[in-house]
């Protein structure tokens, strides 16, 4: 007789599908009634992000890991074409309604660059930049759950210090605009690429199926957060600014800071998080990764064990994601995609300086206990 | 543990978020909210955004 045990089926049922599909449009419905339309909408956008980043399994760190360790290129490719059809969309809705829509335009400056390779370093370490950090949380990966309040309160440190690292040495912004900034930017992608391409193993411009799918989903879904929200997909203010309302909950005084004393930043620390863009797209990525790894049936997998030192790796890491995204302008959301995206020349800067840092963190991994040594 | 506990702790966190969150924050009025595209809305852009430069040092 056997005394082997059949492996659990913990596949959601059809019935359990509907329920969840009802509960969530319930949430998303209230949110709009109660705080605005518009907030109702970023929050769907959110959850999309979430369901198409784990849904696809899609992300910013792999695949930047994947073409410094294997020389895949085809990760960073499936990036760069899917910041350059936003691009399509945002230049030319940008210079018609400027009034109305931002693009992520920030300085380049000493901070700025050395935020950006730090971030990389760190990102490598726990495996998950800004939106990543969200979805391995919400999926239930306990480095990133564990990474995650440590990047919030990161942020918000870098948010606080943040003029006074601006101030060390930074050139005015500088964002192209228009059909030529678009030109430059396509033309910059696809150097890029061909970059990649020539440096990466063969077969790497062959795209896997789920990757186009991604593409086009993210592109679309950060061309309509445009249009929604007047401005491009970011991350890590909504991480910092959660912080900030706690610090404030426990009769802290945000005064002292340049930064949170400015007349929109302390007016969000009194407004409800539900008004503030980054949050819901925050909670949306959040929600929608845990929302795919149910439906998947992928909450059942046991949680890997990690040695003491590489848990405290994984708390400073997060401290250091979140504290250097802000000096750096942004993530890999906030400054490599949508920064980009927009024409700013920061988000070329970031790039090659976390790619740089990548490079660094991936080498850092077996040193921290995360990993078993190459 | 398995990665459900991981989720539902994480859960636990953005619920716990959200309820200080109203404790403190000025109550939502629907009536003051922007309209539900910027996009020809005529107003400017105001949220926060990580790419915002900051005001100068105090």
């Amino acid at each position: 007789m056997s005394t082997a045990t059949a492996p659990v089926d913990t596949t959601p049922s059809g019935v359990s599908r509907g329920i969840m599909i009802l509960v969530v449009g319930a949430l998303v419905l209230a949110v709009a009634l109660l705080a605005g339309p518009r907030f109702g909408v970023v929050l769907l956008i959110g959850l999309g992000f979430g369901l198409t980043l784990e849904g696809f399994r899609f992300g910013f760190t792999g695949p930047w890991r994947r073409m410094i360790l294997e020389r895949d290129a085809s990760g960073l490719i499936a990036q760069l074409i899917c910041i350059g059809i936003v691009a399509l969309a945002a230049f030319p809705l940008l210079a018609a309604n400027g009034a109305e829509l931002k693009g992520a335009h920030a300085p380049i400056g000493l901070a700025m660059i050395g935020g950006a390779f730090v971030f990389g370093a760190a990102m490598q370490v726990v495996l998950g930049c800004g939106s990543g950090t969200l979805v391995n949380a919400g999926s239930g990966n306990a480095v990133g759950a564990v990474a995650l309040p440590f990047f919030a309160i990161g942020s918000f440190g870098g948010a606080y210090h943040l003029s006074w690292w601006t101030s060390l040495g930074s050139l005015p912004v500088v964002a192209l605009e228009g059909t030529q900034g678009l030109m430059i930017t396509l033309a910059g992608l696809a150097a890029v690429a061909v970059l990649a391409l020539l440096v990466g193993v063969k077969g790497s411009h062959r795209l896997p199926r789920r990757y186009w799918g991604a593409i086009l989903v993210l592109a679309g879904l950060a061309i309509l957060h445009l249009m929604v929200a007047g401005q491009p997909w970011g991350v890590v203010y909504g991480l910092g600014l959660w912080v900030a309302k706690g610090v404030v909950a426990m009769g802290g005084d945000l005064s002292g800071s340049a930064f949170w004393a400015a007349p929109g930043n302390a007016a969000q620390v009194q407004a409800s998080l539900l008004t503030d863009i980054t949050s819901l797209t925050d909670l949306g990525l959040i929600g929608g990764a845990a929302l795919m790894a149910w439906w998947r049936a992928g909450l059942a997998s046991p949680v890997g064990k990690l040695p003491a030192r590489a848990w405290l790796a994984v708390i400073v890491a997060g401290l250091v994601l979140g504290y250097s995204s802000r000096l750096a302008f942004g993530c890999n959301i906030g400054a490599f995609f949508s920064g980009i995206g927009t024409g700013s020349a920061h988000g070329w800067v970031w790039f090659v300086a976390a790619f740089a840092g990548s490079w660094v963190g991936i080498r850092l991994r077996p040193v921290l206990g995360l990993e078993a040594k190459r | 543990m398995i990665r459900r506990s991981v989720t539902l702790l994480v859960a636990l966190g953005v619920v716990g978020l959200l309820a200080l969150d109203h404790a403190q924050s000025q109550p939502l009025n629907p009536y003051t909210a922007p309209p539900l595209l910027a996009l020809g809305s005529g107003l400017a852009a105001t949220g926060g955004h990580c790419a915002a430069p900051p005001p100068p040092a105090q």
